[in-house]
């Protein structure tokens, strides 16, 4: 491992590794101290900001961060590295990379070029020589378009996460969180239910009622059950009409193998839903969630910092051709990201460093009660990813996760943001929210009391119900 | 601005408000264009600001140490590395592993082994402590007996994270552990427990190796079917040798779920289809 040393006025900073150099020019995160292996002083990571920007990006194929003989993910990332696709950046040092991103070079066209050639350690590095403005300007050139019932990522496009999470998976509970949502607008990124636990009949059953709905109701969306990925293989060998195939992921092997998976097994989930034909528009059949620190909390992080760590897992998620990606940025706790400032930031990192690498990213917007943030911090994060052309956010009634326990973006705050930035739901589904009489673009909510005639039925099923429960003895 | 009329004509309130008393969603909130209406933005502060100080709160030792003592033949009282509660939130290292004084209690004992180690921790809430742990306890135990297990010695502890459970596990000899723990604070349940279960309790167990069951709570999942759950658990690692993902909860555990349309008005049963 080569030392690295900068030179300022005089006194000689010192770096053992790239790694170290890495983690000492990381913009200030409590994870990261916890680590260990943060900035000693402002200075010093000033210092390593600039000892970076003179590094050639080259040197991150010679140096790997983890060796390639220790891990799956650094095979993966060299493995499938693209140099025809890298030569036009191939010259260039990081500082240099920052300027070229940019310069008028970098546009929607010459950057999907580019991708294949990128390495998670390239785009972090680069990340952290740049302001929350680059961060937002950079990603917003990218183009990342994903389809599998509709179109996810188009350009002045925002989609929505459905998240109608109930803590017993109550029937009639997520029916109501459902309704609420669509007669909001939102759901057209996915339906998405985060089950109470595991059981693999509870989540046939609700992969079987998500499907009934968007039947029924002709949604031009897709549903989805985040479960481990061997639960959602058994769901699919019983028969459960699955959409698309979920799985939390982390950038070492080792943290993988903290949530018991490898890249084969996510092979093989991807093999299972694919092998069901669902899609009607495209075959993007996988989910993925990340979050920096999950690889310290697994104690699998090789003294490498978290975002470097945050990035290597978007090179196991573009590996399957996800329809989405999300970075639940607030969601792992105080520890690793402590108050609303280190949320933005790193909300912002994680959806450029995604989007370099070709990534289709959103952003599940959110903190915890543990952590010093609040609803304005949330609005800031939302506001700016919807200037860097974030691809979807999540969608929950008022805020409240009350499966989860934690905070994460409303249905109003995406009417918010695409009433502020005119942007639109993915075509598909604007459409039907439009023929539904739900919501039209540049008006809003396009109904008040009276329900569209799509849902004129539901209230009084809803009353039958209850009536009904309350006959029986 | 003048008086309600105006009021009522800006705010739009939704029609399937009342679809409320089917879940503690913050659904139908109503509309100011398209933000939220000033009272429901109110009254989110409000649960915040509650949950915020759930977070703080300061486990009632005294109080939760005479119920243990009552149920089990041996109560411990043990404290995590972490001093304060500020020192918890910054550092969760601290929080998994058991301070001097603890282990040396623990070192104390008589050397010994149990079917399970149960262990009763703040976590993120000592209010869902308070509030569920002894009677989900009396629930549980008597399915534990049922197995024909005996449960080892309890153990109270401050300022712990769930990996706690394994070195206390370790030093009891247990065969497998349980980890009563406060879960984060929800705006809309500061009160919620949960339990991790782990075959082989000892230092170094990856979460990969754990079952969880969450949100156990009066308005959440029953004592009576979390208990039933964490036998159906204890039952399965036997047979396993082992937990976590390889334990897959495949439980008749009846949810509220049913089949998923009894009571799902978005489902109502076709009539007249072909």
């Amino acid at each position: 491992m080569a030392e690295h040393t900068i030179d300022i006025g005089s006194r000689r900073y010192r770096f053992d590794s790239l790694g170290a150099l890495m983690a000492a020019a990381t913009p200030r995160r409590s994870g990261d101290e916890l680590a260990g292996i943060a900035a000693a002083s402002a200075e010093e990571r000033a210092a390593a900001q600039m000892a970076l920007a003179e590094l050639p990006l080259r040197r991150f194929l010679e140096e790997p961060l983890i060796p390639y003989e220790e891990d799956e993910i650094t095979r993966l990332i060299l493995d499938r590295h693209d140099r025809g696709a890298f030569a036009p950046v191939a010259g260039l040092s990081v500082g240099e990379f920052r300027n070229w991103l940019l310069s008028e070079r970098a546009d929607g066209e010459s950057l999907a070029r580019l991708a294949p050639g990128l390495t998670p350690e390239m785009v972090a590095a680069v990340s952290k020589l740049m302001r929350v403005q680059d961060l937002v300007l950079a990603a917003r050139k990218c183009r990342v378009v994903t389809r599998f019932r509709n179109t996810i990522g188009l350009p002045g496009r925002l989609s929505t996460r459905l998240q109608p999470n109930h803590p017993t998976d109550d029937a009639s509970g997520i029916a109501a969180s459902i309704l609420d949502g669509l007669l909001y607008a939102s759901g057209d990124a996915v339906i998405g239910i985060n089950p109470a636990g595991d059981n693999t009949g509870t989540v046939v059953t609700l992969l079987k009622m998500l499907d009934e709905i968007i039947a029924r109701y002709e949604i031009p969306t897709q549903s989805c059950v985040l479960t481990h990925v061997t639960t959602a293989i058994e769901a699919i060998e019983r028969g459960a009409p699955t959409d698309l195939v979920f799985q939390s992921i982390a950038g070492t092997e080792a943290a993988n193998r903290g949530f018991g998976i490898d890249l084969a097994l996510l092979r093989e989930g991807r093999e299972a839903a694919l092998s069901l034909h669902r899609g009607t528009l495209g075959n993007n059949v996988m989910y993925f969630e990340t979050g920096q620190g999950s690889a310290l909390s697994a104690d699998a992080h090789h003294g490498l910092d978290q975002q470097t760590l945050e990035a290597r897992a978007y090179a196991v998620a573009r590996e399957f051709e996800p329809l989405l990606v999300n970075t639940v940025v607030g969601f792992i706790g105080p520890e690793y990201l402590f108050d609303g400032k280190q949320i933005i930031r790193a909300g912002l990192e994680d959806h450029f460093c995604g989007k370099l690498l070709g990534v289709p990213m959103g952003c599940d917007i959110c903190y915890t009660n543990h952590a010093e943030a609040d609803q304005d911090d949330m609005d800031m994060l939302l506001t700016l990813l919807g200037a860097a052309g974030c691809h979807y956010i999540m969608g929950i009634p008022g805020s409240d996760d009350i499966m989860l326990n934690y905070q994460t973006t409303s249905f109003h705050d995406a009417l918010y943001l695409r009433q502020v930035l005119g942007l639109r739901p993915a075509p598909e589904f604007e459409e039907w929210l439009e023929t539904s009489g739900i919501y039209r673009h540049g008006h809003g909510i396009a109904f008040e009391r009276e329900l569209p005639a799509r849902f004129q039925a539901v209230l009084g099923q809803a009353q039958a119900d209850a009536t009904g429960e309350e006959a029986a003895p | 601005m003048s008086g309600d009329d105006g009021q009522r004509e800006i705010t739009v309130d939704n029609p399937w408000q009342r679809l409320r008393e089917l879940t503690d969603a913050r659904i139908g909130l109503g509309r100011v264009g398209g933000s939220l209406p000033t009272a429901a933005q109110l009254a989110f502060q409000m649960d915040h600001a509650r949950a915020r100080d759930a977070v703080h709160m300061a486990l009632d030792t005294e109080r939760l140490m005479p119920e243990l003592d009552e149920r089990f033949a041996l109560a411990l009282r043990l404290h995590s590395q972490a001093a304060d509660r500020s020192e918890y939130l910054r550092r969760p290292d601290l929080g998994r592993r058991l301070s001097e004084a603890s282990r040396q209690e623990l070192a104390r004992l008589p050397a010994g082994s149990c079917d399970v180690s149960i262990c009763v921790v703040d976590g993120l809430s000592a209010r869902a402590i308070h509030e569920q742990a002894i009677p989900f306890l009396d629930a549980a135990l008597p399915e534990i007996e049922r197995l024909g297990l005996s449960p080892g010695p309890v153990a109270l502890v401050e300022q712990g994270r769930v990996a706690i459970g394994d070195p206390i596990g370790e030093a009891l000899g247990a065969r497998m552990s349980v980890v009563l723990i406060g879960e984060r604070p929800g705006l809309s349940s500061p009160d919620s427990l949960g339990l991790y279960f782990t075959w082989a309790p000892r230092a170094g167990r990856r979460d990969s190796e754990r079952n969880c069951i969450s949100n156990i709570r009066p308005r959440g999942l029953s004592y009576a079917n979390a208990a039933r759950l964490l036998a159906y658990l204890m039952r399965q690692a036997q047979a396993l040798g082992a937990s976590g993902v390889v334990l897959k909860d495949d439980s008749e555990v009846d949810s509220r779920l049913g089949d998923g349309r009894t009571g799902n008005f978005l489902l109502p049963p076709v009539t007249g289809a072909p």
